[in-house]
């Protein structure tokens, strides 16, 4: 059987390091593993995607409506853009940030801010975790990613120092330190 | 030992365990990174050519001297690169040379949806197709052997599913191949017609062996799976069809889509009821059965137009859908846009407030094109802009020289901006060509280019001057303004735009996301001043929106570039923002 999951976020985020770890850790783990990322022209600020799959064998190497089994969202409004994407019993892990897209900036669209209360009442699972705050007190706002990450890792029944094994093996080491402290309190929270 | 590779990834190691030693390409999503990952080897010369032409040639010098070679590039840049194409399929090499091309289907990251197989049938050269990142590393090894056993270049094909999707590798070592000794050939080398005619003969002769080699090549494979459904796939559309029938159903897949086998083809048609050809973009696979006599399934289920997935096989079979949620509310678009902090926005913000028509070109500024600057009217292809403005001035009657410019970044501009330049120079017109200097290639993820002074390893390089080289070319009016001064830029686009005589201004500065620029601390809105007049919120910058009535500037997005503080009348945008 696959497992699928979705890493959404806005282009600058750093999704590609919170996939990066996450492909290493699978492999260890012994799966095959196929990881769909997204460079060029939507890393500028805007809507971007990631698709991780694992399992004994995966083919495609992207994810489509219905099939995801979780969704990490690195920010809110991207959680609700591709809810669909979620398979029936799968889990939205969302930052609670709020990142204004152009058309809110300009004012053609206003930022649909009850649009995660929309869908837990439709029977969403939904975690909302404030991974700003948290990457803050890590020392980096740029951290919200290994705090995310964090907080998926807890799903799967793998070692602690697995996770940590990968930061150590991925992250350049002057931001070592910071990074091991945020998936500790994205892990504890 | 195994690991998790993006294709492009893969195809670099492949192609260094192939023994390559030299390697030139010119960035364009989703190749870039082949050429960025062989750069990491000390034993490949690895370099960044100005344009793809260039690559091409340099890789086939390389060959020619006796070194196996290659060259990366998008669809598009193989477009730049087709003239030596074709007459390199007549030359064919002494050692073995692979040209990548990256097709992108969808257009994730490009102007067009072109299919570079129409490329390998037009000159005449074998390509290969894999369908992940195991047989990238694969065939990429192999296409060496392929490119000297039957003296030709390879071009290897990518899609940016392909080359930017992790998967497992298993990685062995390199081989260390011998330079071949270079032996003057005129009848082989020199392509003018007596001995091009003669070497016609040998491509089609080649074409032949091919065909044949086609037909047992390891590249192609069956996999039976009954005999109702015989799909013939390839490229990632073949991982699709795994993913909805496992095995199923049949599949050929094709892994050198040209030559296309026609016996191995014929033979699978025969052996299943109906007969199905899956590929993204152009049918050609379907039409190359279709010569043979055969009537599969083929573009009337699976549409010509962007990147399919196993939803795309799965709705084509009539499967079931699978359940969905969607929210009632509909999530706003979020465009790509310029980042906070980006030089090109103050010289967009001052072409934009004085509605000047501005000819476009490729790269991260074609951003300007979005909302709320909406400043450029075309976009075309590299260096369009600087050769569009010439054509556009010398046709326009109405006095269109003094509102209209040309935009282009400093690696287009080496790309394919000069000749453009040396045109309006030559045959005079009253063109204003901005050259957008921020010192990197951008939109593909910062390479260096002839203008940064380094090299792809990022040790000191040759230079070009741009200011020196505009001069040489014929312009007189050179002048350099910084882009977050939009006193100056104004100046200095009313002045150029003014002038009886051609000009370029260089609008210089950084990128912002460089690491060696240091950015400021964030900005804040004071409250009190402002008077929600709006105008920050002309400049389209991501850090400034509108909350409670007023102006907001969002601390983690902002730079401190001051670029909206200068613009506000009120001095409301003050230092000091915290989170």
């Amino acid at each position: 059987m696959t497992t699928n999951i979705m890493i959404v976020g806005v282009g600058g985020q750093g999704s590609l390091l919170a996939s990066k770890l996450l492909g290493a850790v699978l492999l260890s783990e012994g799966y095959d593993v196929k990881v769909s990322e997204v460079h060029g022209m939507s890393q500028r600020g805007g809507s971007v995607e990631t698709y991780v799959r694992f399992g004994e064998k995966v083919y495609s190497p992207i994810i489509t409506q219905g099939e995801a089994d979780y969704i990490l969202s690195f920010e809110k409004l991207e959680a609700a853009r591709w809810a669909a994407y979620l398979k029936q019993g799968g889990e939205i892990i969302v930052n609670t940030q709020e990142i204004d897209p152009m058309p809110v900036i300009i004012g053609k669209a206003e930022y649909p801010s009850s649009i995660l209360t929309e869908l837990k009442a439709k029977g969403v699972n939904i975690e909302a975790i404030d991974a700003l705050s948290a990457a803050e007190q890590a020392g980096s706002v740029k951290a919200v990613n290994v705090v995310l990450l964090a907080r998926l890792a807890k799903r799967f029944a793998i070692p602690y120092g697995k996770w940590i094994e990968a930061i150590e093996n991925t992250v350049a080491p002057k931001f070592l330190e910071m990074n091991k402290k945020a998936f500790e309190i994205g892990y504890n929270l | 030992m195994k690991q998790l590779m993006i294709g492009n990834k893969a195809v670099a190691r492949g192609l260094y365990e192939g023994g390559i030693k030299f390697v030139s390409s010119y960035p364009g999503t989703p190749s870039t990174e082949i050429t960025e990952f062989l750069a990491k080897y000390d034993d490949v010369k690895s370099e960044w050519a100005p344009n793809e032409k260039v690559a091409l040639e340099a890789a086939f010098g390389a060959s020619l001297a006796g070194a196996r070679s290659a060259c990366a590039m998008k669809h598009v840049g193989l477009n730049v690169a087709a003239d030596p194409l074709f007459t390199l399929s007549y030359t064919g090499v002494n050692a073995g040379m692979v040209i990548c091309v990256a097709d992108d289907p969808a257009m994730h990251s490009s102007q067009n949806e072109q299919d570079s197989r129409h490329y390998a049938i037009a000159a005449k050269v074998p390509m290969l197709e894999p369908s992940d990142s195991k047989e990238a590393y694969e065939f990429a090894k192999s296409a060496f052997e392929l490119s000297e056993k039957f003296d030709t270049a390879v071009l290897l094909r990518m899609c940016t599913r392909v080359a930017h999707s992790q998967s497992v590798v298993d990685t062995a070592d390199r081989a260390e191949i011998p330079n071949k000794p270079y032996v003057k050939d005129g009848a082989k080398y020199i392509m003018m017609p007596a001995n091009a005619i003669k070497r016609h003969v040998v491509v089609e002769e080649r074409m032949k062996a091919l065909r044949e080699y086609a037909e047992t090549c390891p590249f192609n494979r069956v996999e039976m799976g009954g005999t109702e459904i015989g799909i013939i796939t390839s490229g990632t559309s073949y991982q699709y069809v795994k993913e909805v029938f496992g095995d199923t159903v049949s599949v050929l897949k094709i892994g050198m889509p040209n030559p296309l086998p026609e016996k191995l083809i014929l033979d699978f048609a025969k052996k299943v009821k109906t007969l199905y050809v899956i590929e993204e973009l152009e049918p050609i696979i379907e039409t190359h059965c279709r010569n043979l006599g055969l009537n599969p399934i083929g573009k009337e289920k699976f549409s010509i137009l962007g990147e399919f997935s196993q939803q795309t096989i799965s709705a084509a079979f009539n499967l079931p859908e699978k359940p969905t949620v969607k929210a009632d509310t509909i999530a706003p678009a979020r465009p790509p846009m310029m980042c906070a902090g980006c030089p090109h926005r103050g010289i967009y913000y001052v072409l934009s407030k004085n509605k000047i028509t501005v000819l476009g070109d490729i790269g991260c500024y074609t951003l300007g094109a979005q909302p709320p600057l909406s400043a450029v009217d075309y976009t075309l292809c590299m260096g369009a802009s600087v050769s569009g403005i010439h054509g556009f001035l010398k046709a326009s009657e109405n006095g269109a020289e003094k509102r209209t410019v040309a935009v282009i970044g400093d690696s287009t501009f080496m790309h394919s901006g000069i000749t453009g330049l040396v045109n309006v120079a030559y045959n005079g017109s009253n063109s204003t060509v901005i050259i957008l200097d921020n010192s990197i290639t951008g939109m593909t993820g910062h390479q260096q280019n002839p203008t940064t002074g380094y090299n792809i390893k990022g040790d000191p390089a040759g230079k070009v001057d741009l200011e020196a080289l505009c001069r040489a070319i014929g312009i007189r009016r050179v002048r350099v303004v910084d882009p977050y001064d939009l006193k100056a830029c104004e100046t200095a686009v009313k002045e150029e735009l003014e002038a009886d005589e051609p000009s370029v201004i260089i609008s210089r500065r950084p990128c912002v996301l460089l690491k060696y620029v240091k950015t400021a601390p964030a900005l804040k809105v004071d409250k009190e001043k402002c008077r929600a007049c709006k105008k920050c919120m002309t400049l389209g910058c991501p850090a400034v929106s509108f909350k409670d009535g007023k102006a907001h500037i969002d601390a983690t997005l902002c730079v401190g570039c001051e670029v909206c503080s200068k613009l506000c009348p009120f001095g409301a945008i003050v230092k000091g923002g915290t989170l």
